[in-house]
Order: structure tokens, then C-alpha cells, then sequence
């Protein structure tokens, strides 16, 4: 099977607010996929549907062959096995160190000897260029080092899927190209399959393979990142360019403004 | 109209009340059976007690010390009062052992431990740390609610049983030192009439429940919180006031049950 991760025909609503509808989606093997759209869009519940988080009411979610929504409990635990997951700010153990943080999922999983451990995380807090900050605790690095601690963190055990839920919050240019082409080598080195949500355009479409563009909980768009430069859909171009009004309304939907201040006739 | 009326009421006991109940017992039932597994890495479960017990220290040192020097004055002026002074040393040291020790511990474990410890949990839920940990394969329930379950549950004993210790001293003060009492009647009385089965094992069986019930509640409102600022403070006000109240009640239920007689 080409695809590691395939959606079909989700649906998923939080009570009755629907936010995913009708979805289908493919991640192929080794591919880095990156899925955009606005704040609402339902981008990061496309990646908590994967993981497991939380299930789908309707349509599959399959993982490696698994049908995420149909597993238990343990099955799903050993399918998180496979996977790896950066969290939009990194969600690092506070009371833990640097070296602990990375050692982590080893500890939790492996019987590795100490010094076997310690030194596959030094190689990879090597990877993120983080390894003299091994004994430093989470409140003395910065937010773009705790998020390259967390990339190590995800990347602790060759997961088969890395999920990146907004990997450039907040960060400064530096540290988003730092973070950018970290997240593009890891792919490559470790032969993983990688999705990014994501709505930085340029650090995004400068590293993914192919994008969806999410809206109100449904593809409106998709192709590789080129395709999408010069797209002509209106939302994509919105997007994009970041043009204030479009598809996408500058104003919260309701009541216009003549309305409010009781113009037009009406009272 | 009266039908309607009903209804609702039915729907809020059913939805709300029972609802609650069964889930906060689900709850307790699933850290149960996760909580045996914690053993396999003790050295959490001594981080824990630590952390728990060490830093409730000197709360339960200084409140000890001042209950039992307040028991010793308001017991010395009634007893006086019948010309059984001599009888002092055994009222500080069962009103302790009995009720005080497992429930002024328990209040104080409430408000020094149980607080911290729904800010921790609470705080590492709105910082996605559970979230991280439920995808790393690794169960929140045990990996971090049960050694600190464990933490509570044998730290709270150990505190009660500190805090009698340290009250009976403070009677003595008192009792002895300050108002003249004979301190051989104040240990010999003590002694005589404190049953090792009867009063100190049911007080430590009482600061053993406390500590679950204290534990419990704490890990549940931070594990359930609302992970934002507003919801952490709301869980942790809420654990102060449930774990206190539980505290209470307990205490009448086990009290009416053990020295019934």
C-alpha cells in the first residue's frame, strides 16, 4: 500500500457544530503533506482524528492498514508506537530536563542500557542542534528550542508518521527556516512520512511534497505547492497572498452595520 | 405544566446528578486499576511521597504543636473544673489520635497538597503535556496520577501520625511545663487508657481513607479542568472545598462506625 495514512468520506462534528465533513484525504509513504487553511478550518482535528485523540462519527481513519476509530485502547497505544507528534508549542515537560524530555519515550518503551540511551539522545539532540543544552530545563531555552526539543522528542523512536500541529507559531524568522529544514531532513533521513499543519505559506510550500487547503471542514483545494502558487481559486489566492477579503469574509458573519445602527428605514 | 415540571427535574438528577456520579466513579475505578502498575517504578512513587509529604512538613509541625498546646488549656480549665487534671494527658492524646490528627491533617493535606496538585495536573493539561504523553503511547493515568495517588495515600498517614506526635509534645508543654500539671499522671493516663487497637490503628485507618479520598478528588479536578488559566483556578478552589467536605463527612460516617460502642 503507497499511502500510510488514508482518509475516507470523515465526518466529525463537536455536538451539533459540525466541523469535518465528507473528508478524503491520502498520505503517501515518505512524503511530506502539508494540510492549510484558516484558524477554524478543522486542520488540527484532521491530526487529532489520526492520532486517535479523538473518533470519528462517520468514515474511516486508517493508519499503516489500522482503522484508527474501530481500534481499543491498546491497540491504539501500540499504533502511537509508530508515530511521533510535534505539538504547536511544543508541550515539553517542564519538570523535566532537555536530555530527560528526549529520553523520555525511550525510558517509557525501550530497555535500553543507560549509556546506549544516553547517547542515542545526545545524537539526537545533535540532530537538532541542541545537544549542549541536554541539562538546561524547558524555562531557560527559548520557544524555537523547545520546539527543536520536542522535533527530537517526536523523533526519539524512527516513528513511521510525524505529525506537526503548527510548527512556526510564534517563532522567529531564524527559527522557522531552522525548524522548516528540520522538519524536510528528519523526513528524509529517517524515511518517515510527515504532515504539517500549517498556515505559514512561504516556510510551508518551500518543504511540502503536496497541500491540501481546508476550509470550513472540507478540501477546497489541493496539488503541490507550485500548483497552489498559481492557483486560481479564489480561496487559495486569498490565502496565499493574504488578501484581507475574499471567500474568506473580513467580517464575523450577521448583522450589517446599517442594521446595527439602525439606518435604512428600519427600526 | 406539572408533567413538564417533572420531567426536568428527572432529566437533571438522571443527566447531571447521576450522571456526575457515575463518571467520578469510573473515574476512581480506572486509577485503581492503573494504580498497581506504578510499582514497577518505585522511584516515582518516592518522588512523589517527597514532594507531597516533605513540603506538607512544616504546616503539620506548627499546626500540631499550637492544637495540641490549645487542647491542653481548654482541657486542663474543664477538667479542673471536676478535679480530674490529672486525667489531662489522655484527652490530648485520644482527641488527637481519634479526631483531630487524621482530620486537621487531612484539611491541611487538602490545602497545601491537594492544591498543588491540581495546578500541576491542571497546568500540564492546558500545556498539552497529557495530550503528549497520550501520544507517545505513554497513559497519563499512570504514568502521572498514579505515583502521585500513591504519594497522597502514604503520605497522609504518615503526616496524621506526625501531627498527633507533635500535638501530644504540645499538650505536654502546656499541660506540664507551663501549668503545672504532674507529668507523671499526664504519660501514666495516656498510657493507661489509649488502646493501640481502638484508637490508634482506627486513626490511621481514618488518615488512610482521608488521603485516598484527598488524593483522589485533587488528581480528578486537575485531570478534568478546564485547561485554561480560568479552569485550573475554578478546579483547584473546587478541590479545597470537595476534598474538605468529603473530609467531613467521612470522618462522621467512620467515627459513627468505630467508637460506637
Amino acid at each position: 500500500m503507497s499511502n500510510l495514512v488514508e482518509i475516507r468520506d470523515l465526518h466529525f462534528s463537536y455536538g451539533d457544530r459540525p466541523i469535518l465533513s465528507n473528508l478524503s484525504m491520502d498520505f503517501p509513504r515518505g512524503k511530506l503533506i502539508a494540510v492549510m487553511g484558516g484558524s477554524g478550518s478543522g486542520k488540527t482535528t484532521v491530526l487529532r482524528l489520526i492520532g486517535g485523540q479523538i473518533r470519528a462519527q462517520r468514515g474511516t481513519v486508517s493508519v499503516a492498514g489500522q482503522v484508527v476509530n474501530k481500534l481499543d485502547t491498546e491497540g491504539l497505544y501500540r499504533l502511537r508506537r509508530k508515530m511521533g507528534m510535534l505539538f504547536q508549542f511544543g508541550a515539553l515537560f517542564t519538570d523535566l530536563t532537555v536530555f530527560e524530555n528526549v529520553a523520555f519515550p525511550l525510558r517509557e518503551h525501550t530497555d535500553l542500557p543507560e549509556e546506549v540511551l544516553r547517547d542515542l539522545v545526545l545524537l539526537r539532540l545533535n540532530a537538532v542542534g541542541l545537544r549542549n543544552a541536554a541539562q538546561l530545563k524547558p524555562n531557560e531555552i527559548s520557544g524555537g528550542m523547545a520546539r527543536r526539543v520536542a522535533l527530537a522528542r517526536a523523533v526519539a523512536l524512527d516513528p513511521k508518521l510525524i505529525m506537526y500541529d503548527e510548527p512556526f507559531a510564534g517563532l522567529d524568522p531564524i527559527s522557522m527556516g531552522v525548524t522548516a529544514n528540520l522538519i524536510r531532513n528528519l523526513n528524509d533521513a529517517l524515511g518517515s512520512t510527515s504532515i504539517l499543519v500549517s498556515h505559514d505559506v512561504d516556510e510551508t510550500f518551500h518543504i511540502a511534497d503536496y497541500v491540501y487547503f481546508l476550509s470550513a471542514g472540507k478540501i477546497v483545494a489541493q496539488g503541490t505547492p507550485d500548483e497552489m502558487r498559481n492557483s486560481t481559486d479564489p480561496y487559495v489566492r486569498q490565502f496565499v497572498h493574504a488578501e484581507p477579503d475574499g471567500p474568506v469574509p473580513f467580517h464575523y458573519p450577521g448583522k450589517s452595520l446599517a442594521d446595527d445602527l439602525g439606518l435604512g428605514g428600519k427600526r | 405544566m406539572i408533567g413538564r415540571f417533572l420531567a426536568a427535574i428527572g432529566s437533571f438528577l438522571i443527566d447531571k446528578v447521576l450522571g456526575r456520579i457515575g463518571f467520578v466513579t469510573r473515574s476512581f475505578i480506572n486509577l485503581l486499576g492503573r494504580a498497581p502498575g506504578a510499582w514497577r517504578r518505585p522511584a516515582l512513587i518516592s518522588e512523589q511521597i517527597h514532594f507531597i509529604g516533605n513540603y506538607s512538613m512544616l504546616i503539620i509541625l506548627v499546626s500540631g504543636l499550637f492544637v495540641g498546646m490549645v487542647l491542653a488549656l481548654q482541657g486542663y480549665y474543664t477538667l479542673s473544673q471536676f478535679g480530674a487534671s490529672e486525667k489531662l494527658g489522655q484527652l490530648v492524646a485520644l482527641s488527637l489520635l481519634r479526631e483531630l490528627g487524621p482530620v486537621v491533617t487531612a484539611l491541611l493535606f487538602a490545602g497545601r497538597a491537594g492544591t498543588s496538585l491540581t495546578a500541576e495536573i491542571g497546568l500540564m493539561k492546558a500545556g498539552e503535556q497529557l495530550s503528549a504523553m497520550e501520544m507517545m503511547a505513554v497513559n497519563p493515568i499512570q504514568r502521572v496520577l498514579a505515583p502521585r495517588f500513591w504519594g497522597g495515600v502514604i503520605a497522609m498517614p504518615v503526616l496524621a501520625t506526625v501531627f498527633s506526635a507533635v500535638g501530644v509534645i504540645g499538650g505536654y508543654l502546656v499541660g506540664v511545663q507551663l501549668i503545672g500539671v504532674d507529668a507523671g499522671a499526664f504519660w501514666s493516663q495516656m498510657q493507661g487508657n489509649i488502646d493501640v487497637r481502638h484508637d490508634v490503628l482506627n486513626g490511621v485507618i481514618k488518615s488512610v481513607i482521608f488521603g485516598v479520598a484527598v488524593t483522589f478528588t485533587a488528581l480528578f479536578q486537575g485531570y478534568e479542568a478546564q485547561p485554561t488559566p480560568e479552569g485550573v483556578s475554578r478546579a483547584t478552589t473546587r478541590t479545597v472545598v470537595i476534598a474538605s467536605l468529603m473530609v467531613l463527612a467521612l470522618d462522621f460516617i467512620m467515627t459513627a462506625l468505630m467508637f460506637n460502642t
